[in-house]
């Protein structure tokens, strides 16, 4: 069977909690609990159609997550889908993991009425980029700016 | 930004030969391809030699080949083996405080566009480009539109 047929993707569920904070170390320098107990409470919990939050699983155990939801008029910006967390376990990748959930989180936010997907990523974190580059996502019309304060 | 010649006769060459790794091709069949000069794309696939990317294959029937991972390898990585990307400012020494400034200034918002050039060039795999170059071809043949580049008006 193909390593990739082998991997299921599904909601969320308050139950995977735990699995999602140890994901999310590998690629965050720390732990942040609270962070992530909103982040449940709002895209769980909720269950909201413009919200979603997918988990990849394999052999029952959770492997990979992405979360995204529908935004509209920030930075004067149309309604637009916003992935804005994704992680995939090292034991997993190159299995296409993050492609299976990404293309499902797209035909979620298609599915709430927009036609754009949008992200952003630090630049040092090339793993991510080239992903979304593979994806056929390029940069956009908006530019973040920043300041030291 | 304008690459060098050699920077994108090589990413061509890299590009044709990561398409098909177990392809052998000629510095000939490259260069008429894309017309460009064979003698300055020969020299280039000397350099992607060198660099482990292509290996020459000797023999009837031998040519190039191309010996890297196309989802490991960047159109920076290949793009670098040529030239650093850095703009160049040719500004003659200012006299005085302010006018060194003015030229401080202009050299950071050059080295911002470099990084931002270098950012997104560092992300692109061979395969990825490979890929949207399919992708665009097919779209043309069915005759779909193609999206609008970005920045594009």
């Amino acid at each position: 069977m193909n390593m990739a047929d082998q991997i299921t993707i599904r909601n969320a569920r308050p139950s995977d909690f735990e699995a999602v904070v140890a994901l999310d170390l590998v690629g965050a320098a720390e732990e942040k609990p609270a962070y992530w107990r909103g982040v449940f409470d709002r895209y769980v919990v909720a269950e909201r159609d413009d919200r979603t939050f997918l988990v990849a699983e394999r052999e029952g155990e959770a492997v990979g997550f992405i979360i995204g939801e529908v935004r509209a008029w920030e930075f004067g910006s149309p309604p637009c889908g916003w992935v804005f967390a994704l992680s995939v376990s090292p034991r997993t990748r190159e299995l296409g993991v993050g492609q299976l959930m990404f293309d499902e989180i797209c035909r979620r936010l298609k599915k709430a009425g927009v036609t754009t997907v949008r992200t952003m990523v630090d630049r040092e974190n090339k793993l991510t980029l080239s992903f979304f580059r593979s994806q056929g996502l390029r940069t956009g019309r908006y530019i973040e700016l920043e300041k030291p304060l | 930004m304008k690459l060098h010649k050699a920077s994108l006769f090589a990413l061509y060459a890299v590009l044709e030969l990561a398409g098909d790794p177990e392809r052998q091709l000629s510095a000939t069949d490259i260069a008429d391809k894309y017309a460009i000069s064979t003698h300055h794309l020969a020299k280039v696939l000397r350099t992607l030699v060198r660099s482990g990317l292509v290996q020459a294959v000797r023999g009837a029937g031998g040519g190039y080949r191309f010996t890297g991972v196309p989802n490991r390898t960047t159109l920076l990585d290949v793009i670098e083996l040529f030239e650093t990307l850095e703009s160049e400012l040719d500004i003659p020494s200012p006299r005085g405080r302010a006018g060194e400034a003015v030229v401080e200034e202009l050299q950071s918002i050059t080295r911002e566009i470099d990084d931002l050039t270098k950012a997104v060039l560092d992300t692109i795999t061979l395969e990825t480009a490979l890929n949207s170059a399919r992708m665009r071809v097919e779209r043309e043949e069915s005759g779909s539109v193609f999206p609008a580049e970005p920045g594009g008006s």
